[in-house]
């Protein structure tokens, strides 16, 4: 009766471009030059329109928004690697991924103003709505990529999470299913190292949270979060690699919440100045800017010219939200159901009636 | 359609060569099935529903008919079943979950409350989630702990949802086959104690019973015994014990909990001016407060009577022992029954 040994698992991270805009050259992706300036756009617009969600709340023009501030490079480079008729399955703090995906971005404005019609995502956009219980949507990401195999469609689902919902049990009953049905999904952890006040070492005791793929049979990889590049080559090899249909893959994107939780939270309550001055070196907008300067991509005029577009942008849109005629008193009872029951048209009744006397 | 429910009558007049004699669980069977003919996007998910034929038996031989692809036994994780259904719901099919026992659905329920109750709302209806849950629900069968549970008032209390519960295998497949059609989340609610009671003749090619809409059960003018579900047959019985004591007793059955059939109810008892509501659920916060309070908000100069409650004790629903103690009883409803007469 030998004690042997029935199960050994290496956990990889992967990183292609450092802090000083300095790639490894035997790993970085192929990826046209067009599209490494398209990625630096898109990163730009993100911060410039999380920047202006803060101002607008504060001049009470939002409601609470939780900002993304520092985890630009992880929303950038999934969508990136998102095909067309991929899913997105996301939870609150993946405004940046939504907007590249084809959500307006008045509406992800809109909807945390507090108007139900900000949910109103065009038809043609698939993306699931903002899931606020935290960890849940791991399932519906797992059902979506189940969907998706069973009808064999050339699409996959791709949800995101925060490092503290993989402690909830609803991660673990996702990817094991997904796994266990070799659902067309794809868990994309956003591991920005805090949940509101509570640190990683908190969630968890393991060293990562990609080696938590082992334990239900399916890849996991660390990457570091704030570097485009390998995120972009972890996400394409995952989505490709669903898309075949050999099954879900778990990536893990180390990186920093920048900003508090949400408009509603302080972090310095809990965290060190030091702490955000060694991640704000690791920002994963300047690392991308050094290396296209690097590259001759980039100068002056055209980091000018983009900073200058995307706040006319972010502006555009704004006026487009505070243009959105009042939302209809009825509008909280119209989508409750396919066709209205009666009882709640009575209740519907009672409230115009009230708001007309 | 009704007539009196005694034993060994139907409840419902079906042409005898159309029809077989089946018990609810083979209704249920056969509703599903014959609605995973008609529609290819109708998938059935959940524990033991695959090779074991779920243990009921309500899934028995879909796995064959339909393939592991169609007929799903999932991992042990109520979550999991529902999480994953809103996700196939919302991108194209029509999952029946099935939660083997209701008492099981709690894992669920950030599930069921959070996402399956709201994807229309939270999407303005453009995705929704168009799923059955099918949780056997009830006591009466003496199990262990956690298999007895009655739990509506929870979901009736969750805007979203339509909550179904059959009393009879006619209902049973007539209104399954028009939770699996409609475009909503309903959570179907299964009495496993009447699940093989009696049989009843039922028509073998699928048919829609509405949603919404109760039955009078048995027509009476006295008092309105309003009932659900299993409760339905004891309310039945105690109408036959009032009959000999010249009680004549209406049964009304609600068979949709939401939306409420609130006319017929009301119409009953606005003509009987008396009414007793029965449930296994426990009392306080039961389902039985909310029509008391529609049929005060409705009927108040109709009633002769305050309306009585028959329901279960707020306690844990007791061990197998003592579960006679705790469900309402046909010698509880005809007291009820008969105070409201006396009052």
């Amino acid at each position: 009766m030998p004690r042997t040994r029935v199960y050994e698992a290496v956990t990889e991270r992967l990183e292609i471009l450092d802090t000083e805009g300095r790639v490894d050259e035997a790993l970085m992706p192929e990826i046209d030059p067009s599209r490494i300036r398209d990625l630096y756009r898109d990163m730009v617009l993100m911060r410039t329109f999380d920047d202006k969600a803060l101002k607008l709340q504060r001049q009470g023009r939002m409601g609470t928004w939780p900002p993304i501030k520092g985890q630009e490079a992880v929303q950038a480079g999934v969508a990136l690697a998102m095909g067309e008729n991929d899913w997105l399955i996301p939870t609150f703090r993946e405004h940046g991924v939504m907007v590249l995906r084809g959500v307006p971005l008045h509406l992800v404005y809109a909807y945390w103003a507090g108007d139900e019609r900000g949910s109103c995502y065009p038809e043609d956009v698939r993306c699931f709505p903002v899931a606020v219980p935290v960890g849940s949507q791991w399932q519906h990401g797992a059902g979506v990529g189940l969907s998706l195999k069973l009808r064999g469609e050339d699409a996959v689902a791709v949800t995101f999470g925060g490092d503290g919902s993989t402690s909830e049990g609803d991660f673990h009953e996702a990817v094991n299913c997904a796994t266990v049905f070799d659902a067309k999904t794809v868990f994309v952890i956003q591991n920005n190292q805090w949940a509101i006040s509570v640190p990683l070492h908190r969630q968890t005791a393991a060293e990562t949270l990609a080696q938590k793929a082992h334990a239900y049979g399916l890849p996991g990889i660390q990457v570091d979060g704030n570097d485009v590049f390998a995120v972009y080559m972890a996400a394409t090899e995952a989505i490709e690699r669903a898309r075949r249909g050999d099954g879900p893959s778990l990536i893990e994107a180390v990186t920093y919440r920048l900003g508090d939780h949400t408009t509603a939270d302080d972090a310095s309550r809990y965290r060190s100045e030091d702490e955000l001055e060694k991640w704000e070196a690791q920002d994963p907008i300047l690392r991308l800017g050094h290396f296209m300067e690097h590259q001759g991509l980039w100068d002056e005029d055209q980091e000018k010219v983009l900073r200058e577009e995307a706040h006319d942008w972010v502006e555009a849109q704004v006026k487009v939200l505070e243009e959105m005629p009042p939302q209809a008193h009825e509008e909280i009872f119209t989508s409750m159901y396919a066709a209205m029951p009666p009882h709640v048209a009575e209740q519907m009744g009672e409230l115009v009636e009230e708001m007309q006397s | 359609m009704s007539s009196t429910g005694a034993e060994g009558q139907a409840l419902h007049a079906v042409p005898e060569a159309a029809a077989e004699r089946q018990t609810i669980a083979q209704a249920v069977r056969d509703a599903m099935l014959g609605e995973m003919e008609r529609d290819e996007r109708v998938i059935v998910l959940g524990e033991d529903v695959g090779v074991d034929g779920g243990v009921f038996r309500a899934t028995d031989g879909l796995i064959e008919r339909f393939g592991a692809d169609r007929v799903i036994d999932t991992p042990l994780a109520e979550s999991s079943i529902i999480g994953m259904s809103v996700g196939l719901a919302a991108t194209g099919f029509r999952p029946i979950a099935e939660i083997q026992f209701m008492g099981f659905v709690y894992p669920a329920i950030n599930q069921l409350f959070a996402h399956a109750a709201r994807m229309r709302n939270r999407t303005r209806g453009r995705l929704s989630c168009p799923m059955v849950v099918r949780m056997p629900y009830g006591g009466g069968i003496h199990p262990p702990e956690h298999h007895s549970e009655s739990y509506e008032a929870l979901f009736l209390n969750t805007p979203g949802f339509k909550v179904v519960v059959p009393s009879n295998p006619y209902d049973a497949k007539g209104l399954l086959v028009s939770a699996i059609r409609d475009d909503d989340p309903v959570l179907f609610m299964e009495p496993k104690r009447i699940y093989r009671a009696f049989r009843e003749a039922v028509p073998v090619e699928n048919y829609a019973v509405p949603l919404g809409q109760a039955v009078v059960a048995r027509e009476g003018e006295d008092v309105t015994l309003i009932a659900w579900g299993a409760m339905v047959r004891v309310c039945l019985d105690a109408a036959e014990v009032l009959a000999r004591e010249d009680i004549s007793a209406e049964v009304v059955d609600l068979r949709t909990l939401n939306p409420l059939d609130r006319e017929t109810m009301i119409s009953s008892v606005v003509k009987t001016g008396r009414a007793v509501v029965v449930h296994e659920a426990p009392r306080t916060g039961g389902f039985g407060a909310e029509i008391s309070a529609q049929i005060h908000e409705h009927a108040m100069l109709q009633l002769e009577a305050p309306v009585q409650r028959v329901a279960g004790f707020d306690v844990v629903f007791p061990l197998s022992h003592s579960e006679k103690l705790y469900l309402p009883s046909r010698e509880r409803i005809v007291k009820a029954a008969e105070k409201v007469l006396a009052f």
